[in-house]
């Protein structure tokens, strides 16, 4: 047993984690205004490259992140048009924003292939308690993001539970009828979240690009990120709180195979590990796009469904 | 999926056919090591017309990816300035039906020689040539007898298949050999990591002629393997990377596509070996060399020999000696000795007095695969599935 192993393994599950605590705080803010947005992928590519780019031409990570955040909410933007002004099929859009985002991702990508990110986001350093053995390397060991991502995580909880605008954003999802009863305006409401998830989703993608990556390598990039970071906000149960010790669970079960071979641990075919969290991400992919399991998951209750006041 | 999984695989039966094309020129005997051979002499001479081929390249990937697809440019470039013909390039195809329509549009289109550079692409580049008798169609990495009913293809026998495809790849284990002299000499701790895509032969191979490389140097040197299973995954390749270095490892080797290997090493001050493209300049301080690919003759000479009325359908197995395989430049960290005695080895292997699995070599149980003195047979080669003594890790997966 190398300790050295198991330390690198925790610190980077950590690190892992943050796009997906970013992307699914994104996700859930989206969903529990009742807007399902499966695009989630497509927003977190093109989010990666736009900050690429924006952080290479200016030397900047920070104009980076905001870059990204940006793109991020101008995509989601479109979801929300589409699914809250036109009532689209949610479903249908969210799937067309990832060809869309994969696509533009691809083709924004195009001067940025084969060239290293050189503006990157560097751990913090805390001095001599990033030199304490074991804690010192998985708590002392992150970046900014890392520990924002956090620190958000916290902030939206306390928000959806202990705010009124709070409370405002959990009614648009779960009975947007007695929202729009209260004179506020489920529309304006739906697309305003969809956006804040949509710029979070963009944070978390900028951080994945200009924290993680070597470079831009179109759809290896994210890896499908998106979709568990989907899957996350099913098996957290639309709470934040939960999100954070979710994601790092991910994290974890992401890393565990290449420790596992480091360790020369082998009884376990590292192929069965890998597919574990894709495995468990379809599963609560089904189960998100099926309304009666969905809400059987505790689901928002109009999650998905298009809000139309006649039908009051 | 990048390139192809099993294309190993598909070599390994290509040799049954003894249809090997080694060709024994003398491209590259005064190539010194640091460099690849990339240009040659203009020799357009009066009298060779081209107007009559119009060539196209269908990649896999893009380009720029510094990998796979970078060097085969780097060939289809000097396939440009050499004929002085323009080449049509599509990127990033998908293997399977969507090649099929791709390269049956440019047969549409005029194009009469194809290249494509990926395994999955054989069954559809064969159905297009089945279609178009005067093209001439290559598949790199392929082997033809794959296509056949015996192995799950569509021809019942080998003689179906369209006698105008012709397939191409080469010896990387001779340059993975060379470039595990520098990682062993680079290694102060004797153990070096390798970070790898699938356990099929092509990556075996590779891995075992990378550790009998750096044992020539280091006996006692080990070499463990992460599998991602994945050709191009960048965050992959660094987890395994990161988890290799953790161990111990001082040098990492790799096959997979991107850099992300290099700068994980060069983040610990560690060495690495890169593949496929002389990148060092990714990594300058962790660069020591990298095995690479130089298409272009190959690419000039198919053309050639098209423009010249004959179509190749022969399975090129390019090497060291034809210059289809090098080895990249090296950094700083390889000593003029140790450079010395890999120019030494190259021009052996180049001449064929030394070869990478020359016996004696022991597996992973220290049973005797290879007795001492003996070369294994090609077939052996390309079917490997063992692991060397020094390797630590499963050839499984």
């Amino acid at each position: 047993m190398n300790e050295n192993i198991w330390i690198l393994m925790s610190g980077d599950a950590i690190a892992i984690a943050t796009t997906l605590i970013l992307a699914a705080l994104g996700a859930l803010f989206t969903e529990r205004s009742g807007v399902l947005n499966l695009g989630i992928e497509g927003i977190l590519l093109t989010s990666a490259i736009s900050s690429f780019l924006a952080a290479d031409a200016s030397g900047s990570v920070w104009l980076g992140l905001i870059v990204g955040s940006l793109i991020g909410a101008l995509l989601a933007s479109i979801h929300a048009v589409l699914s809250v002004v036109f009532r689209a099929n949610q479903i249908v859009a969210g799937l067309a924003l990832v060809i869309f985002g994969t696509g533009l991702a691809n083709f924004l990508g195009k001067p940025a292939e084969g060239k290293t990110v050189t503006t990157v986001i560097k751990p913090i350093s805390f001095g001599p308690l990033s030199d304490i053995p074991v804690i010192g390397p998985i708590v002392f060991g992150q970046d900014i993001i890392t520990y924002l991502a956090i620190a958000l995580a916290i902030v939206a909880s306390r928000y959806l539970f202990s705010t009124r605008p709070g409370l405002e954003l959990r009614a648009t999802g779960d009975d947007p009828a007695t929202v729009d009863a209260q004179g506020l305006s489920v529309a304006r409401i739906r697309i305003r979240y969809t956006m804040i998830g949509g710029s979070l989703v963009g944070l978390g993608g900028s951080w994945l690009m200009l924290a993680q990556s070597a470079g831009w390598h179109q759809a290896a990039t994210t890896n499908g990120l998106g979709w568990i970071a989907l899957a996350l906000v099913v098996f957290a149960g639309w709470r934040p709180m939960r999100i954070i010790f979710g994601a790092v669970l991910f994290g974890f079960t992401l890393q565990l195979p290449f420790t596992l071979q480091a360790e020369q641990i082998t009884f376990i075919p590292s192929a069965f590990l890998e597919m574990l969290p894709y495995l468990a991400t379809l599963i609560a992919l089904i189960a998100l796009s099926r309304p009666g399991s969905r809400n059987l998951l505790g689901a928002p209750r109009a999650l998905g469904t298009p809000f139309v006041r006649d039908e009051r | 999926m990048r390139k192809n999984h099993i294309k190993g695989f598909a070599l390994a039966t290509a040799a049954v056919f003894g249809l090997l094309a080694c060709g024994g020129s003398d491209a590259a005997t005064d190539t010194t090591m640091a460099e690849t051979v990339t240009t040659e002499a203009v020799t357009t001479e009066a009298g060779d017309d081209y107007s009559m081929i119009k060539v196209a390249v269908v990649y896999i990937g893009v380009p720029d990816d510094k990998g796979w697809t970078y060097q085969h440019e780097q060939g289809i470039l000097s396939l440009e300035s050499e004929l002085g013909i323009e080449v049509k390039r599509v990127e990033n195809v998908p293997e399977g039906d969507e090649a099929e329509a791709i390269m049956e549009g440019l047969a549409a289109e005029g194009y009469n020689l194809i290249f494509a550079t990926s395994f999955g692409y054989g069954t559809p580049m064969a159905r297009v040539a089945v279609k178009n008798p005067e093209g001439c169609f290559q598949w790199a990495t392929g082997a033809k007898f794959l296509l056949t009913a015996e192995m799950g293809g569509e021809y019942a026998t080998f003689g179906d298949i369209p006698a105008n495809l012709g397939t191409y790849f080469g010896a990387a284990e001779e340059a993975r050999y060379l470039s595990g002299i520098a990682a062993g000499a680079a290694s102060p701790t004797g153990k070096l990591g390798y970070v790898a895509a699938f356990p099929i032969p092509e990556v075996i191979r590779g891995i075992n002629a990378f550790t009998l490389g750096a044992q020539s140097v280091n006996p006692a040197a080990t070499v463990q393997v992460s599998w991602t299973k994945t050709w191009f995954g960048p965050d992959t390749e660094k987890e395994a990377a990161e988890s290799l270095l953790a161990a111990g490892a001082d040098v990492l080797a790799m096959h997979q596509d991107t850099t992300a290997t290099g700068l994980a090493a060069d983040a610990v001050g560690a060495k690495w070996v890169g593949y496929n493209s002389d990148v060092a300049e990714a990594a300058p301080n962790a660069w020591l060399t990298a095995p690479t690919w130089n298409w272009g003759p190959y690419y000039v000479e198919t053309a050639k020999a098209f423009a010249g009325g004959t179509c190749p359908s022969d399975e090129y197995y390019g090497s060291m000696a034809d210059g289809m395989v090098t080895l990249g430049s090296f950094g700083s960290s390889v000593d003029a000795d140790t450079q010395a005695l890999i120019a030494e080895k190259a021009a052996a292997i180049i001449d064929g007095s030394f070869a990478p699995f020359q016996g004696p070599v022991m597996d992973q149980d220290g049973k005797e695969v290879v007795a001492a003195g003996a070369k294994p047979e090609l077939l052996d080669l390309l079917g490997m599935s063992y692991f060397v003594k020094g390797v630590v890790g499963s050839p499984k997966g």
